[in-house]
């Protein structure tokens, strides 16, 4: 009885504070990526503008590690027995990936554009090696930015 | 040391190749760390002490393999890639690799 109640409390725990948790990271994030609208950050390999002088060239990077809350793990863990789509899995990778593009941003200061950027995702921490458990994650965005000489 | 991770350095040309050069850590935090982490993960959110422990561990791969390039003579690194994994439980792998090459 008494596990039972910790595990509720722990769940009411971690949806209340997950849920402030996550709406106050979407809007500083959504804020950021507006200030750095003017800032391109392509895939592509080549500068289109070819008669383009260029300053310098420098590689930037930026990562995150975020987790998910206890409510949301359980209810992953209930839509594993089912099927079917996992939202909350979904925002965590999406919180990841965007926080990460906005701190490679943040690196490249002054930069015009950023070439090439590559977004990849891995699974750390104590539950790394274990099957159909995701925890926590780290997304890594890197690029090569540039500054023109003008 | 340039870095760049496309196949030139915009603005400068390639003049000599000297293969690849690579560097990795293998970092296990700390049981501190551990105990704050598994506490926020109940809140969820972001563990700033991972992301500062992996950021650490790959500057001082980036920097092993900066010197491998400069033991080589080379200026730049082309084509960079980032590669993590986890070799056991509470360790992970960070590597960095990528051409070392004169560029001028």
């Amino acid at each position: 009885m008494e596990q039972f109640l910790i595990l509720i409390i722990l769940i009411c725990i971690g949806y209340i504070g997950g849920t402030i948790a996550e709406m106050r990271h979407y809007r500083s994030i959504i804020a950021r990526e507006k200030e750095f609208l003017k800032l391109p950050t392509v895939t592509i390999h080549r500068i289109l503008e070819k008669d383009a002088e260029i300053k310098s060239v420098k590689m930037v990077q930026g990562s995150a590690v975020i987790s998910v809350d206890y409510f949301k793990r359980i209810l992953a863990a209930l839509i594993n027995f089912f099927g079917g789509e996992v939202k909350s899995y979904e925002s965590l990778l999406d919180r990841a990936r965007r926080e990460a593009t906005l701190r490679m941003k943040e690196k490249a200061l002054n930069a015009d554009i950023i070439l090439n950027t590559r977004i990849e995702t891995s699974t750390i921490g104590r539950n790394a090696n274990r099957r159909n458990s995701i925890g926590s994650i780290e997304a890594i965005a890197y690029g090569t930015s540039i500054i023109y000489r003008n | 040391m340039i870095l760049t991770n496309i196949e030139s350095v915009p603005g400068k040309n390639i003049v000599e190749h000297f293969g690849v050069v690579s560097g990795s850590t293998v970092r296990a935090k700390h049981v501190g760390r551990d105990i704050m982490a598994s506490l926020k993960n109940i809140v969820g959110g972001e563990l700033k002490g991972y992301t500062e422990l992996l950021q650490d561990s790959r500057k001082q791969a980036i920097e092993r393999m900066i010197g491998q390039a400069k033991q080589l003579g080379a200026n730049a690194i082309v084509n960079v890639r980032f590669a993590t994994s986890s070799v056991a439980q509470g360790a992970s792998e960070l590597y960095v690799y990528g051409t070392a090459v004169r560029a001028n």
